[in-house]
């Protein structure tokens, strides 16, 4: 499996923000969207960044004024992509590894969305509870 | 009137495909609990199941044990199937709309990624959808002739399907016999002077993606022996240090397997299946009938993308492997359907969960979901279904109690059932479908097969009118 088919479901819109946006503007996507990370975009809708909640909770013990300073001052901007093609399994230990909650996936150099660590997980408990399923149908069969 | 769900105003769900997804939606609706729900369960041909029926291979009929479980659900007195009913032809959008609260889209992945390489519609050519919708009696393949009169041939693609065609290639006609594979079917392979199997795999052996169980029954057909090239199974760098990484049981167990047909020596078998690793299709070359006579494959190493996956990268060598048939297995893809938003990257319908999504506010459109292969794409085995279904009706369940649903002018079953009985006067219900399963199964009790199916929709009519005439 790969992690196109967490993409299948997710609708096709990535949210994102510019770099020069406040990070009280961040917050405000995160609870209206119910998410954990913003894809940071530059004016030519190159991905440049990453804006994580822990980014923002790491610096705002050091900083007082960090809701009104741009997404750029704390974003992370030596980031992990994936592709689409990636596979389930080592995109999960990639992200177990070095401790990594999102990934923004890229195809041909456009983002396409955006991979949790807990959309990995939930793809891996439907895909084990399916062959476990499978398995035991299989199994019983003649039984049932 | 207040809330569909209540047994005075029971909420009306139709479901577009009776395939596995489409009854663990139904399964799921069903055993909400205070939920009165009424199903609705359409599928353009007469018999349900899906590709448990028509594409899970015949001499895996473990697996279609399952069906027993979809009987179980569709005798719930709430359950209908109308079979030939074709959503889009017989029954539009429209139409569902003006009579049922919710609707819900399972109609799987119906055609074949394709290889994007020159000679791909050589005559010879096949997508390997089309062989195995073959061979399961699909109704819509059986007037499909391959030509089994070649030595030689290729299967691009190491998944599962991949190894269902492989091994269906390689079986001997006794070993079919004992299937329900389809008659037309066991009759040409019976015929069958095929050689050699060649599969072709384009990442390595770690990656291929075939379960254990596939590949082991691979070293045991009767009529067969199964070879792999020791220099292809022998693990590069990158694999190595990533199932070191792993220690994922499941690859090394598949390495193992994979080493000893390396070193296996062929027996007086008279067929060979043979699984190439790291070779990938580049172009298929014709003679001048324009029939395959060749497909030229370029030997790949693997490199690793940022998130770690190996994936296979050309080089400069070249190889030709002359054969007369080729069939393509890099994945199903889906279709779309009409008036419903379709996301073409993923070859899926657009959804968030399971909502079917408006193609330009990208807000979820009201009362239609979706659930299966058109939701997600084509991966994991019949049971991944199961929770994928259960998402989808966890939104449809969310939808009701916001009141986010259809209001059909007509939600009662009969003014479905006569709308239906209008557009489609030759419909099957499951009791239809019961009757044409006993035949099946009786018929092929004489030869010892589990049952002979019916291939084709008009046999189905025929053979309802004579049970009819018989009851009369």
């Amino acid at each position: 499996m790969n992690i196109q088919t967490i993409l299948a479901t997710k609708g096709a819109h990535v949210i994102t923000i510019r770099p020069e946006q406040a990070i009280r503007e961040a917050l405000v996507l995160f609870i209206r969207h119910n998410i954990g990370a913003l894809v940071v975009l530059d004016d030519a809708g190159q991905l440049i960044g990453l804006l994580a909640e822990r980014d923002i909770i790491r610096a705002a013990p050091m900083n007082e004024a960090i809701f009104s300073q741009p997404v750029s001052a704390v974003m992370t901007r030596d980031i992990i992509t994936a592709v689409p093609q990636d596979d389930l399994m080592s995109v999960a230990n990639t992200m177990t590894e070095m401790r990594i909650r999102h990934l923004p996936v890229v195809d041909q150099g456009r983002l396409v969305g955006i991979v949790s660590i807990g959309d990995v997980v939930k793809a891996q408990r439907d895909h084990y509870h399916g062959e476990v399923d499978t398995l035991q149908t299989q199994l019983l069969a003649g039984d049932i | 009137m207040g809330q569909p769900g209540t047994d005075t105003n029971p909420l009306r769900v139709a479901i577009i495909g009776a395939g596995p997804s489409g009854f663990y939606v139904a399964e799921h609706l069903l055993r909400q609990q205070g939920l009165v729900v009424e199903i609705d369960m359409l599928d353009r041909l007469p018999t349900p199941y899906g590709l448990v029926r028509g594409g899970v291979a015949p001499d895996h009929q473990k697996i279609k044990a399952v069906t027993a479980t979809y009987d179980k659900i569709a005798a719930h007195p709430r359950f209908h199937f109308y079979g030939y009913v074709e959503f889009g032809k017989d029954l539009t959008l429209h139409d569902l709309r003006e009579m049922y609260h919710q609707i819900v889209y399972t109609t799987g992945a119906q055609t074949d990624q394709h290889l994007g390489i020159p000679g791909e519609d050589l005559h010879g050519s096949w997508p390997a959808t089309a062989f195995v919708a073959w061979y399961n009696g699909h109704p819509d393949f059986c007037d499909y002739q391959f030509d089994f009169s070649h030595e030689r041939v290729a299967v691009v693609g190491v998944g599962n399907v991949a190894v269902d065609v492989a091994r269906i290639l390689c079986r001997t006609p006794e070993e079919l016999a004992t299937t329900d594979i389809a008659d037309y079917a066991l009759e040409a392979l019976r015929h069958s002077r095929v050689k050699e199997v060649h599969m072709l795999g384009r990442r390595g052996p770690a990656q291929a993606v075939f379960t254990n169980p596939e590949l082991k029954e691979l070293g045991e057909l009767a009529g067969a022996d199964v070879s792999v090239l020791p220099e292809e199974v022998a693990l590069d760098d990158l694999s190595r240090i990533a199932l070191e990484k792993s220690q994922d049981r499941a690859t090394y167990r598949k390495l193992e397997l994979l080493q000893r047909y390396a070193a296996h020596k062929a027996t007086t078998k008279p067929r060979q299946l043979i699984i190439r690793f790291l070779v990938s299709p580049v172009e298929l070359l014709g003679n001048a009938d324009g029939q395959v006579a060749a497909v030229r494959l370029v030997k790949n190493v693997l490199y690793a993308t940022e998130a770690g996956t190996l994936r296979p990268s050309p080089t400069d060598q070249f190889e030709t492997l002359p054969v007369g048939l080729v069939f393509r297995s890099v994945g199903y893809r889906g279709v779309p359907l009409p008036g419903v938003p379709f996301d073409e990257r993923w070859g899926v319908i657009l959804n968030q969960k399971g909502r079917v999504l408006h193609s330009e506010t990208l807000q979820p459109r009201v009362g239609e979901y979706t659930a299966g292969w058109i939701k997600r794409g084509p991966t994991g085995v019949i049971g991944t279904n199961k929770p994928d279904a259960l998402e989808t009706v966890r939104c449809m369940v969310e939808d009701l109690a916001q009141g986010a649903i259809l209001h059909p002018a007509e939600p009662q079953a009969t003014a479905a059932e006569k709308r239906i009985q209008e557009r489609q006067p030759m419909y099957f219900s499951y009791a239809d479908w019961r009757r044409l399963n006993a035949l099946e199964v009786a018929k092929g009790r004489a030869g010892g097969q589990p049952r002979v199916k019916f291939t084709r929709v008009e046999a189905m009519l025929t053979a309802r009118r004579n049970i009819e005439k018989r009851n009369h």
